[in-house]
């Protein structure tokens, strides 16, 4: 089972990284999807079906579809290969981040087996995260109404009526 | 060294972090730019994910991730809106482009 888990792993890395290094912008969006639909998969084999199901949804399907529909808007442009920091700069402040989250992270293994608590993921939902409830309830509402200001087409300049 | 789930997760979950933060210091492109965030929000993700498997507040660490995706799907949507109108009025989507104050 090692292994199946150790494939996943892997294949969620290399789609990452294509997603990142890939010069053309669609092939972007569909290794980002690829990505996406692996990290369901193993959300799923840490035992959270209801989140992999939301994630394999919105993450691989609705995401995907606003990229192409933004990328088939804006159009594909070719970039100079120039990055915006050095690449060597680049690479010793990620090695610096994750060393220290490495750090912070150790202890995790020395946990002791945690008593698994009872109770429905309906519960928690909506009775013990109910403010987060509200929030994403409004943050949807915040985003629609910001996308539709972003997108519309600008309004025709004001001429005056002729009499 | 034996290698269980949870130890091959935080490796996951660590690489993600690391591929979304190199993509967020080296692209120029601000499509690309979304997806890098992306990348990075998914590793979060599987963090609070796993964080809730290993305190034993399965639920607790599912809602968190829930609220997650849809913040996440909102950032993506508003930065691709955000750089179709910068294409629209710059003419271009690379960042450098951006800043009218430079030199």
């Amino acid at each position: 089972m090692v292994i199946v888990y150790l494939l996943v792993a892997i294949g969620v890395l290399v789609c990452a990284l294509q997603a990142i290094r890939t010069s053309r912008l669609l092939m972007a969006a569909l290794w980002l999807a690829g990505c996406s639909a692996l990290v369901a998969l193993m959300m799923y084999l840490l035992g959270a079906p209801q989140v992999a199901v939301i994630e394999l949804s919105v993450g691989a399907g609705l995401v995907t579809v606003l990229f192409v529909f933004a990328i088939n808007i804006a159009g594909e442009e070719v970039m100079d290969l120039r990055s915006l920091l050095p690449r060597p700069l680049a690479v010793v402040a990620v090695v610096a981040v994750l060393a220290l989250l490495g750090w912070i992270m150790v202890p995790v293994f020395n946990l002791k087996p945690p008593e698994i608590q009872s109770g429905r993921f309906f519960t928690a939902i909506w009775e013990e995260r109910a403010v987060d409830m509200l929030l994403q309830i409004v943050i949807i509402f915040a985003g629609v109404l910001a996308m539709l200001g972003l997108l519309a087409e600008g309004a025709p300049p004001h001429t005056p009526h002729e009499e | 060294m034996q290698w269980s789930f949870p130890m091959i997760v935080i490796v996951v979950v660590l690489g993600l972090l690391g591929i979304g933060f190199y993509g967020l210091l080296i692209v120029r492109n601000l499509i690309k730019v979304v997806v890098a965030l992306q990348v990075l929000a998914k590793g979060a993700m599987l963090a609070l994910v796993l964080a809730g498997e290993l305190a034993g507040q399965i639920y607790i660490g599912d809602s968190m991730a829930i609220t997650l995706i849809v913040a996440d799907t909102i950032v993506a949507v508003i930065g691709l809106a955000l750089a179709v109108q910068v294409r629209r009025h710059i003419g271009s989507l690379d960042i450098g482009h951006l800043s009218k104050l430079r030199r």
